[in-house]
């Protein structure tokens, strides 16, 4: 830490003395390391109520008894948890004039991800014309929103004015006591998204961080936490397709969803932070906890990822089917190049009677990386004519690369269906001939085939996603062959 | 670890007498592979539910007991063999009481020439060169505490060597009876086969004991194929009901070489199998099929690893479970295929039938695949007997449990089908249809 840094942090800290609680939240930045009093502060600083202060510090009380885990099928240096600052603003990026001044390769990209110009600015933060303004945007998407009864806002907000549903369901879907990571965040997490949509309610378009105001930097430490009540339905979207340069290493959010009876919440997630350079130094270690349960009857959680950016992801979106007849979808691609390292899958328990899920999972492995799908289906005692479907398909591209397989199938039922196959295969070269035949470059070519392959789970995507993720993974692959 | 001082101070008594007991021999070569395999036996833990590889099995029951060394002078009744011996087989037969080989009882007259059937507590005897020179090699005693206790423990089993280009005609059928008595006793069979370059043999063991009684069976079978040989493996366990049975096989898979196996088992309370097949030699093949009928308390166990170390292999794997009562299923099969195995081939299915609510089956179906040019796929499913089946034989006169009846033999027929000794072949039918009765019996 230089001098100058140092001195900052002083400034601050004297700041808060001077005016209070009542201090603008961009301009804090705690010093490095974890302790009691570290969460206290960042309680303080976003001024929360008692009850999520106790629960921070339970989640850090349990946290420091537990050991980081070490099954999954990753290697990294272990992560220093005393070298992080755990709350920090965000940060300042130097406003652009124009897109001329924005890095080449990353208008490069854009280009051909098919980014409007507008939003090309927005993403490279250079200052916005009054054509269009994301912020009126937004705002018009609010009064649509709240005149539905939905809930849709940043979590702090949701402390601040929805207290009572925080206090019933936080914590209720992926306990402070659940894992390394997910305990960690319960103590530290910063900020994320709320959403409610009450009885009944269709929301009527899919809602996005991006049109979050104020969220446009992801925290550290997210905490989703979406609940439908009776008969609602929404569809989420997470994430974005543009390349993200994030400086934070360690990324462990939290998302819990709830369905109550008849109640549907469909998450579609795309990935695509910085994976690291083409020697596998840098990138995002990505480590998410991520669970749905399907609490009432008829209920319904849908699982869409498409997964290619971070050094490391660690992430198994998981289902809980606990209401009669309920169901749970997971589709999912995971591309993994260079050095990244992907373990994702699912998990479905099926605690409920009549209850289905289904597992689509794509890996695709070049360059030097290694994709793992690790998944559990479990069904219960109780859970009568359960039934499963899982399908996990590798696709690797180079002889470097590796795919592995982890499923596992608990069953408890004789009356439970369940099927699980995966294959692995390889992209032929007479496929590719084929295509070079027909003058398609073998970029081109491998992107084709990919896209192919992917689809079953692309189609889950809403529409853009689809469009964007779909040229994203030609990206993703480009020089991996040949 | 304190919890499990006992049953180790019981094993280190064992190994007491049992060095007391061999005279001579305590100070030959083989020995003292013995004594390091105590010692390490010593050194590691039991595995508990934390461990990945036992992570369903909970070995506890096991350790709760303490087992002591068989008395050698138990005799069969007249009634024990014809009782327990597979019928209308024509094979070299040896048969072993209480993990002892014993001549009376075995019929090793006019054998073939080009291969040696010998018991291998001679061979320890005469400091056997071929046995040092494979003993071992393949079951590594490392990290494995029951491959530490089998070979610290060693005194009998199979020795099987056939010499290059011989094609053995009749198959070996190795019956491990056990007649335990009011004994809690265990048993380390220990088998050694090594087949040479282009030839073919077929091996059954047989597991079966005369009672209902506790022991504790530990066995362990090293298999080599050298080049381009052909081995048929099949190994049928019926274990008593109250019985632990541990095994390992390791297969050494050379060049173009051929190893089938067929695991039938219906016995013991609790069983695990480690099966490893590694390919050290390209262009090999191996089939590893199993049928397991579990009833009641039974807990069966079986990790498969079939390692494609080299080029251009084949493997194919199918096991089948058919699950009734409280009894607890797990099937791991692991596939490897390392980095320049390319052309790889490598199927695996896991079909199991659940008869009873009460029924638990874990299965983990596993692939690591690091070479890109390779075709593999596995499949699990979990189901019962299915309802359009069953109204289709009810609707053309077939009774409910006639219909059971038949669908359950045509799902077990995809394994049974792949064994290649008759005899064999129509003592796993009568076991399903002996199975199948009982549940009639008490329903």
């Amino acid at each position: 830490m230089s001098i100058t840094e140092q001195k900052k942090i002083e400034e601050i800290a004297n700041a808060d003395y001077k005016y209070g609680f009542v201090t603008d939240i961009d301009a804090i930045t705690l010093p490095k390391g974890l302790s009691e009093d570290i969460i206290i502060k960042i309680s303080e600083i976003k001024n929360e109520p008692k009850f999520l202060l106790e629960w921070r510090l339970k989640a850090f009380r349990h946290w420091q008894t537990m050991v980081e885990p070490d099954w999954a099928n990753i290697h990294y240096q272990k992560i220093d948890y005393q070298d992080i600052s755990y709350y920090s603003a965000p940060k300042e990026k130097p406003k652009l004039n124009s897109l001329d001044e924005v890095d080449p390769k990353l208008r490069e990209t854009f280009e051909k991800l098919g980014i409007s110009i507008d939003e090309q600015k927005r993403l490279s933060n250079v200052a916005v014309d009054a054509v269009f303004d994301s912020v009126s945007v937004a705002t018009s998407f609010k009064e649509t929103l709240s005149d539905l009864g939905i809930i849709f806002c940043s979590f702090s907000d949701a402390v601040k004015n929805h207290p009572d549903l925080i206090k019933k369901y936080l914590g209720t879907v992926v306990p402070y006591t659940d894992n390394f990571f997910a305990t960690l965040n319960s103590a530290v997490f910063s900020d994320g998204s709320f959403v409610y949509i009450p009885k009944g309610v269709r929301c009527p378009m899919e809602l996005s961080t991006y049109f979050r105001i104020n969220a446009a930097n992801t925290g550290q430490f997210e905490r989703t936490l979406i609940i439908a009540d009776e008969g609602a339905y929404v569809s989420y979207l997470e994430g974005c397709t543009a390349p993200r340069r994030d400086e934070n290493q360690l990324h462990a959010a939290v998302v819990e969803l709830i369905t109550l009876d008849n109640a549907e919440i469909k998450y579609s997630t795309v990935q695509n932070w910085y994976p690291g350079d083409k020697d596998g130094k840098g990138g995002i270690f990505n480590f998410v906890t991520k669970r749905g349960v399907a609490r009432g009857i008829n209920s319904k959680i849908s699982w869409t990822q498409v997964e290619t950016g971070s050094a490391i992801t660690w992430k198994y979106p998981s289902c809980i089917l606990q209401g009669d007849n309920s169901v749970g979808e997971f589709h999912s691609v995971a591309l993994t190049n260079n050095y990244q390292q992907a373990d994702t899958g699912t998990k479905m328990i099926h605690l409920g009677k009549n209850t289905s899920s289904t597992i689509i999972s794509k890996g695709i492995s070049a360059g030097k990386s290694n994709n793992s799908y690790r998944g559990l289906v479990k069904v219960t005692k109780k859970a009568d004519n359960a039934r499963n479907f899982s399908q996990c398909d590798s696709l690797l591209i180079g002889d470097k690369c590796g795919a592995h397989t982890f499923p596992y199938l608990d069953i408890n039922n004789s009356s439970a269906q369940v099927e699980h196959e995966a294959t692995t295969s390889k992209i032929g070269e007479d496929q590719i001939f084929y295509l070079n035949q027909r003058g398609i470059s073998t970029d081109d070519a491998i992107g084709l085939i990919v896209n192919g392959y992917c689809k079953e789970v692309f189609k889950k995507l809403p529409m853009e996603f689809a469009v964007e993720a779909q040229k994203l993974l030609g990206i993703s692959l480009e020089g991996s062959v040949g | 670890m304190d919890k499990y001082k006992n049953i180790k101070e019981s094993f280190l008594n064992n190994f007491k007498d049992f060095e007391n007991s061999l005279n001579g021999e305590s100070k030959s070569d083989f020995h003292k592979i013995r004594k390091q395999a105590f010692n390490n036996f010593y050194e590691l833990d039991f595995p508990d539910r934390k461990n990945e590889e036992w992570r369903y099995t909970n070995i506890s029951p096991l350790l709760q007991q303490s087992f002591s060394i068989p008395n050698n002078n138990i005799k069969l009744d007249a009634t024990d063999l014809p009782n327990h011996i597979l019928k209308g087989i024509d094979a070299y037969v040896m048969i072993f009481v209480n993990g002892k080989f014993s001549a009376e009882h075995s019929h090793l007259e006019n054998i073939q020439k080009g291969i040696k059937i010998r018991c291998l507590a001679d061979c320890i005897k005469n400091n056997d060169k071929d046995l040092l020179q494979h003993f071992g090699k393949y079951a590594d005693c490392k990290n494995n505490i029951f491959t530490s206790l089998s070979t610290a423990f060693t005194t009998d089993g199979a020795f099987i060597t056939v010499d290059d280009n011989c094609v053995i005609e009749k198959p070996i059928y190795l019956l491990f009876l056990t007649k335990a008595g009011n004994v809690n006793i265990q048993t380390q069979p220990r088998n050694l086969i090594v087949a040479g370059k282009n030839s073919q043999l077929k091996v059954i063991e047989h597991f079966s004991s005369t009672d209902n009684s506790t022991y504790f069976t530990n066995t362990i079978t090293e298999i080599v194929a050298q080049e381009n040989a052909v081995i048929d493996h099949v190994k049928l366990q019926e274990e008593s009901i109250n019985a632990f049975h541990i095994a390992r096989m390791e297969v050494d898979q050379e060049r173009s070489s051929n190893f089938t196996s067929h695991l039938i088992s219906t016995g013991g309370k609790l069983s695990r199998n480690d099966l490893t097949s590694k390919f050290n030699g390209e262009g090999g093949e191996a089939m590893l099929n199993g049928l397991f009928l579990i009833e009641k308390d039974q807990l069966f166990d079986v990790h498969s690893f079939i390692d494609h170390a080299k080029p251009n292999c084949n493997s194919h794997e199918h096991y089948k479970g058919i699950l009734d009562d409280d009894s607890h299923g797990v099937f791991n099969g692991k596939i490897m295929v390392r980095k320049d195995a390319q052309k790889t081939n490598a199927f695996q299915e896991n079909n199991n039938i659940l008869l009873s609510t009460n029924s638990l089956i874990n299965t983990k179906p596993q692939l690591e695949i690091f070479a890109d040019d390779v075709k593999c796929s596995h499949g699990a499913t979990i189901g019962q007997l299915d309802n359009d089946a069953k109204f289709y034989l009810k609707s053309r006169g077939i009774g409910e449990e006639a219909s059971k009846e038949i669908l359950l033999h045509a799902f077990a027929s995809d394994v049974v089908n792949h064994i290649k000794i008759d005899a064999v072949k129509n003592y796993a039918e009568e076991i399903i249809t002996e199975r199948i009765n009982e549940r009639k019996k008490e329903s």
